[in-house]
């Protein structure tokens, strides 16, 4: 049925509203914080960038398994789909890797409107990478045990489309957090 | 995938019924559009009487000047609760309800295109409710900030009760509610139509219900993040909202805003689409202008979005700001007055029927109108500095929720109750309740437009012995007991009429949409077999076929 990606492709705009006001909270006081910590003093942007690739990889991945279901291929999408859950999971070791520096610098949620926002929009943003790590498990628990043969599945093709979403708010939110303060 | 068997086994008894063998869990497990509609009116008739008790009070305490009814703190709490409860679980819910009812019937589908999806909605109201509620057992008792709870006030140190943060979690609930029932309409519109219903045949009701819905996909979220916002400031300590710690006061207003002015979009239009549907069955003409109102509607849709400021006029945004929101605010004046032309124009020559849900939609065009003029005065920025805050904006947006949504809401209740019980409603108690509504909403509201422009404020838990206003605010309290006497009429009715009222047969109003063609109260599969839909009213293209609305349409 083509009412499961409808409704997934309109989930996915209605979700990508709550981002942008979230993006526009943090652009709201990007430059008002004038001691005290904020991007341009705190943050590394080439390690997150490093990270930031795993999760760009793992977007070609995800698309490489869904060319895998197509070609009816079930042992590569199974693989694929590992992959895109180990680069999810490195993406993911790498934000709260930042979190706890910064944490342990006493740069918190409640430091200042920096940390607010910083916080809140990295936090929603790996929030929605782990439900979309839960469900590519579950995705790859049921490949296991024989779903997917192929070559169309709604499963698959929804997850992906979210994984997809969830990929490109990053690229948004890197820029706007780490290129606009360096560059 | 479509062979998997669903998680919840199809209710195979005839609706409603509490009497069937499976009784309460056939409705608490139920995914039937049916049922869940059903269970979404009586839940909101339920917040409806709170509501409304609410309202109550804060009436009594406003009758006589310096009056100690309740403590000020009650009164903020009363007019927050009772605000908050009237828009998200009775007008929202209700509008929502009806339509995940109707919807499925008008273009001829089996049910929603995600049941479970759609009891999911249904169950989060209920719960964002209790969590709202639940606020009166806390220590300090329920959130005092109003329903647009500005900051700071809603934050910390000036509200340190937890009343606003489960005020925060219960709209939480019903947000995530709300997207999910959008996207859920959506879909079943877009893709289950039957055969030769499309998108230019469509019911006007579910117009309605399809822009509302797209208005609340994309700005349900704005609110949502808003609130986590709010939320992660009281619990966290966070500093979104906070002017002491470098946040923006500013920044809640244009986001609450944002979302808050598309909501009352949101809470007329379905009622539109119910007026749209009533008018043509007891004028006996088709509606006029049937492509004026659907695209009349995408326009409000798309201006609702862009006006949100002028609920900030008093914040100094500056001349070009102010001018913007005001000429933009202005802007819906015009596609929706196109649709009061249409629905006068409907009614014109037509043989008019006044059963109750026609007195109701015409009382609403009256009653409606009048909330809109008021409303294009204070879409003009300095007619607004004067009124701001004052009884004026009160009466002003109960004549649009009251006496138009709500209004709506009554016709619609009585047009469609025998379609949802198979009986009819009281004609002489729906009467009663007309027009003790009629007498009690204006006698209520009218005046507080003079009260207003007298300059008193509202959310204020009295008020000094200034000439008139006593008598003006007690003129006012008996209103509201007048509405609350016509409320009590309106529940006897629905509970005399589905033990005693007269049986519905299957199309008691003659009217032309297809959910009139089913049974009455429908079966569980809705339909047998649906008819061939040729035009915009297909059961008058079945009993007139040698008059056809679209003569030359062939029968797919």
């Amino acid at each position: 049925m083509a009412n499961n990606k409808m409704l997934i492709g309109f989930f996915v705009a209605s979700e990508s509203i709550f981002f942008v006001m979230l993006i526009l909270a943090y652009v709201n006081f990007h430059g008002t914080v004038t001691d005290g910590p904020t991007a341009a003093n705190s943050l590394d942007p080439l390690r997150t960038g490093i990270f930031s690739l795993f999760l760009l990889a793992s977007s070609f991945s995800m698309w490489l398994a869904g060319r895998s279901l197509v070609s009816k291929n079930h042992f590569m999408m199974k693989i694929w789909i590992l992959v895109t859950i180990i680069l999810g999971v490195l993406f993911i070791y790498g934000q709260a890797s930042e979190w706890m520096g910064l944490i342990g610098q006493n740069i918190t949620i409640s430091r200042n409107v920096f940390g607010t926002t910083f916080f809140t929009l990295t936090g929603f943003h790996g929030f929605h990478v782990c439900v979309g790590l839960l469900m590519l498990t579950i995705l790859l628990g049921l490949a296991m045990f024989g779903d997917f043969k192929g070559p169309k599945s709604d499963g698959v093709e929804c997850i992906s489309i979210y994984w997809h979403f969830v990929d490109g708010v990053w690229i948004v939110v890197y820029s706007v957090i780490y290129l606009w303060a360096f560059f | 995938m479509s062979t998997r068997i669903p998680l919840v086994p199809e209710n195979i008894k005839p609706l409603p019924s509490l009497k069937g063998n499976e009784g309460m869990l056939s409705w608490v497990s139920s995914v039937d559009h049916k049922q869940i509609g059903l269970m979404y009116l009586m839940s909101t008739l339920v917040f409806f009487i709170i509501g409304g008790l609410e309202a109550l009070v804060i009436r009594i305490q406003l009758a006589q000047p310096e009056f100690d009814f309740i403590s000020p703190e009650v009164y903020n709490q009363m007019f927050t609760m009772h605000g908050t409860t009237m828009i998200f679980f009775v007008v929202m819910p209700f509008l929502i309800g009806v339509g995940v009812y109707l919807v499925p019937l008008m273009i001829g589908a089996r049910d929603m295109a995600f049941p479970r999806l759609n009891a999911l909605s249904f169950w989060l109201v209920i719960f964002g409710g209790i969590l709202l509620y639940y606020s009166f057992l806390t220590q300090s008792g329920p959130s005092e900030v109003g329903w647009f709870a500005y900051a700071p006030l809603s934050e910390k140190p000036f509200s340190l009760n937890k009343g606003p943060t489960y005020w925060a979690l219960g709209l939480l609930a019903v947000g995530i509610s709300s997207v999910s029932s959008g996207l859920n309409n959506i879909v079943t519109i877009l893709t289950m139509r039957v055969k030769g219903m499309t998108m230019r045949r469509l019911p006007l009701f579910v117009w309605m219900i399809l822009v509302t819905s797209f208005i609340l996909i994309f700005v349900i979220p704005i609110i949502a993040s808003a609130f986590a916002m709010m939320l992660l400031d009281r619990l966290l300590d966070a500093t979104f909202f906070t002017p002491a710690h470098g946040g923006s006061a500013i920044l809640w207003q244009h986001f609450f805003w944002g979302f808050g002015h598309p909501e009352v979009y949101i809470l007329i239009l379905p009622a539109f689409g119910i007026i749209s549907e009533v008018i043509p069955v007891f004028s006996r003409k088709p509606i006029f202008g049937y492509s004026f109102v659907a695209g009349s509607t995408v326009a409000i849709g798309l201006l609702s979005v862009g006006v949100w400021a002028h609920h900030m006029f008093a914040v100094g945004l500056g001349n070009v700001a102010n001018a913007y929101f005001s000429l933009a605010s202005m802007l819906i004046a015009i596609p929706t007055g196109v649709k009061v032309l249409n629905w006068v124009a409907t009614m014109w020559g037509g043989k008019i029927y006044f059963a109750t849900p026609m007195l109701f939609a015409t009382a609403f065009i009256i009653e409606f109108v009048m909330g809109g003029l008021t409303g294009v005065a204070i879409a003009s920025a300095p007619i607004n500095w004067v009124t701001t805050d004052t009884y004026f904006i009160v009466a002003h947006f109960h004549y649009v929720l009251f006496g138009g949504s709500l209004f709506a809401i009554f016709a619609g209740v009585y047009y469609w109750f025998p379609k949802f019980t198979g009986r009819m409603m009281s004609e002489t108690l729906g009467k009663w309740h007309f027009w003790l509504t009629v007498v009690g909403f204006n006698m209520t509201f009218f005046i507080q437009h003079f009260l207003g422009v007298m300059g008193m404020p509202r959310r204020t838990y009295t008020y000094h012995d200034l000439p008139y206003w006593g008598s003006m605010n007690l003129l006012s309290t008996i209103g509201a007991f007048v509405l609350a006497i016509s409320v009590i009429i309106f529940a006897w009715n629905i509970i005399w009429s589905l033990k005693h009222g007269k049986k519905a047969p299957d199309n008691p109003w003659n009217a032309w949409t297809l959910e009139w063609y089913t049974t009455s109260p429908p079966a569980v599969h809705n339909f047998d077999l649906v008819p061939p839909v040729r035009g915009r009213r297909p059961l008058w293209d079945l009993a007139h076929p040698d008059q056809l609305d679209e003569p030359n349409s062939k029968v797919v």
